[in-house]
């Protein structure tokens, strides 16, 4: 599999302080691959550098073979921001006028086509939002809101999927049918970057873990993220995996 | 892949499954109709501008303009006859009512992006931009030598003065951007700052100025707005913007609506947000200094927040909201000018609370609305 994000000796500071130190990692194109570490490790920060919101210091970064931040494509990544677009709450946005939203990059400043239409329909019953495509996305529950969001992601015909935190506010329940429904986008082929605080429900779903605290302490497959002491080495103190039934 | 849910909620609130092509309902061809007769209207003002501006022009063009012009009035002295009034035949009621009308409609299609960046107090900074920028404006026509001369004799005093509030409240518009992108406060402190900033600058440009400047303005009806002060340049002027206005927004409402609502994922979308959000605050300076006429300094933020907050208490979308806002518009302009001009009352004030009754009025009915879908 070839790398769709190529990440080598990248260093990013917000000021004086260091975010992300040193850090070389790659996505492989289908991967699915989960970000993990403590808050204010610079998992959000790395997750930006990877899709070219910001420069890095030193090191390169290619997206798709480019330079992160020169890249242009936009409709080929997307993007599920923790409580994603929280304006949606007094905002009056239909599910279909999110979804729509996808297309947008593509058509640029042409009006959206009647296979435009299309595709935001298909994404919607993809995810299963489609009873629900005329609804104010404020009336929505949170795992509705996030599957409306994946359905936008999926209108793009995004190759990469980002994900920062999805599930914060939604009931387990929820989180559990919104992991399967990433399997299922994964099986067909889709990139995932996913950054999630609950290890446990997140080494279930992904292949291979990156877990960072400014600086890259493990890179590599589920099963030997599981067996190293990277997790208490970033945490800086001894932390398991917690399993939860969410009964 | 199709993902089969039974989710919480997923059948609440009345929602129904929805069609690849959706049919439009009775409520949407209302509004349709409705926004399709503002758009007859306004642009029946617009034809009327026209005529007021080309009837000056020589030869056949200005001759044929200036019998279509006085045709008009003339059909508005009928009005009047039979009517009992004194207001359809004076073309100053038409500049203010076309004005009106043009400002009611660009005011909540620019203040629908606004109020939902949580920006809607941007407006009413501006305006005392503006403000400032007509205290600067007495200054450069009083002291301007040949430029100031120039522009007297092109756009009149009044004129000028607007151009040149367009210009301070534009250049204001851009520097309270950069100072928000750079600072650590709270984005309302550089707001704060800007507005009482130029309050206080137009104040004591105002009040040193008075002693030795001589221009026939009074300054009150900046502050308060009156149908006075629309010249025939101030209401070419908000013609000329409102077309500019909607273009643009008409032009880039995709990418508009995007950053509104999901500014990160704009981003990565690669949709330039700094640009755009440049252009819609320098859209908001323009149509500010236009509604300013009629509304006022004080007043004229009202027109781009309060519309678009009663549209979007009830409606269901994005694309309803800004009809809804426009509808609102039009029905608080007409109103207050109808009580401002029936019975002497100053127009801004008027429009105000006209509108403010349509919001306590959406409330009231997306109260019921939600009360009726409980049972």
């Amino acid at each position: 599999m070839s790398a769709v994000i190529d990440v080598e000796d990248v260093t990013f500071s917000y000021g004086d302080s260091v975010a992300v130190d040193n850090v070389t990692l790659s996505v492989d194109d289908g991967e699915f691959l989960g970000l993990i570490g403590p808050n204010g490790s610079g998992k959000t920060t790395l997750l930006h550098l990877m899709l070219g919101l910001n420069e890095p210091d030193s090191g390169s970064l290619s997206l798709f073979g480019t330079p992160a931040h020169e890249f242009d494509d936009g409709e080929r990544i997307g993007y599920v921001g923790q409580r994603a677009a929280d304006r949606g709450d007094a905002m009056p946005v239909t599910v279909r006028e999110t979804v729509l939203m996808g297309r947008f990059a593509r058509a640029g400043r042409a009006r959206l086509t009647d296979r435009d239409r299309e595709i935001a329909h298909e994404a919607m019953q993809t995810v299963d939002v489609l009873p629900l495509a005329e609804r104010r996305v404020s009336s929505l529950s949170g795992g509705q809101r996030q599957r409306a969001f994946i359905a936008r992601a999926l209108a793009s015909e995004a190759d990469i999927l980002a994900l920062d935190e999805p599930t914060v506010g939604i009931d387990a329940n929820s989180r559990d049918r919104f992991y399967d429904l990433l399997d299922e986008l994964n099986a067909t082929g889709m990139t995932i970057i996913l950054i999630e605080h609950d290890i446990g429900v997140l080494t279930k779903h992904v292949d291979t873990v990156a877990c960072i605290n400014v600086e890259l302490y493990h890179h590599g497959d589920t099963v030997s993220f599981l067996e190293s002491d990277a997790l208490a080495d970033a945490y800086g103190r001894a932390s398991g995996i917690l399993e939860h039934n969410h009964q | 892949m199709s993902v089969e849910y039974e989710e919480e909620g997923a059948t609440e609130h009345g929602s129904k499954p929805a069609a690849a092509g959706r049919e439009v309902s009775r409520r949407e061809l209302t509004e349709l109709i409705g926004v399709g007769l503002v758009g007859v209207l306004a642009a029946c003002m617009l034809g009327f501008l026209l005529l007021d501006w080309v009837r000056d022009a020589p030869g056949t063009v200005g001759a044929v303009a200036d019998a279509w012009f006085t045709g008009f009035l003339t059909l508005g002295a009928w009005a009047d006859f039979y009517l009992g009034t004194n207001v359809f035949r004076h073309p100053f009621v038409w500049r203010a009512a076309a004005t009106g009308v043009l400002v009611g409609i660009v005011g909540p299609v620019v203040g629908a992006f606004l109020v939902h960046r949580q920006m809607a107090l941007i407006g009413e900074t501006l305006a005392h931009t503006a403000f400032a920028g007509v205290a600067f404006g007495m200054l450069f026509v009083a002291f301007g030598a040949g430029v100031a001369s120039g522009a007297v004799a092109l756009f009149g005093s009044s004129g000028t003065l607007l151009l040149v509030a367009l210009i301070v409240s534009a250049v204001s518009a851009l520097g309270l951007q950069w100072l928000t992108d750079r600072t650590d406060s709270y984005g309302d402190v550089p707001i704060a700052i800007v507005l009482t900033g130029s309050f206080a600058v137009g104040t004591l440009v105002i009040s040193w100025s008075r002693d030795f400047i001589s221009i026939a303005i009074n300054i009150e009806d900046f502050l308060f707005g009156s149908l006075a002060i629309v010249t025939a340049t101030g209401s070419r002027l908000v013609a000329l913007l409102t077309v500019v206005v909607v273009g643009l927004v008409v032009y880039n409402y995709k990418q508009f609506l995007f950053i509104t609502f999901d500014e990160r994922a704009a981003r990565v979308a690669r949709l330039n947000v700094e640009r755009y959000n440049a252009l819609l605050i320098v859209m908001t300076a323009t149509v500010v200094v236009g509604a300013m006429q009629i509304l006022g300094v004080i007043l004229v933020a009202g027109l781009l927040v309060i519309p678009v907050a009663a549209a979007s208490q009830v409606a269901q979308s994005f694309r309803e909201t800004l009809y809804l806002s426009v509808l609102v518009g039009q029905v608080a302009v007409l109103g207050g000018l109808a009580v401002s001009i029936g019975v002497g009352l100053p127009p801004g004030g008027s429009i105000i609370v006209i509108a403010i009754g349509a919001y306590l009025l959406s409330i009231a009915v997306s109260g019921r609305t939600e009360a009726l879908s409980m049972h």
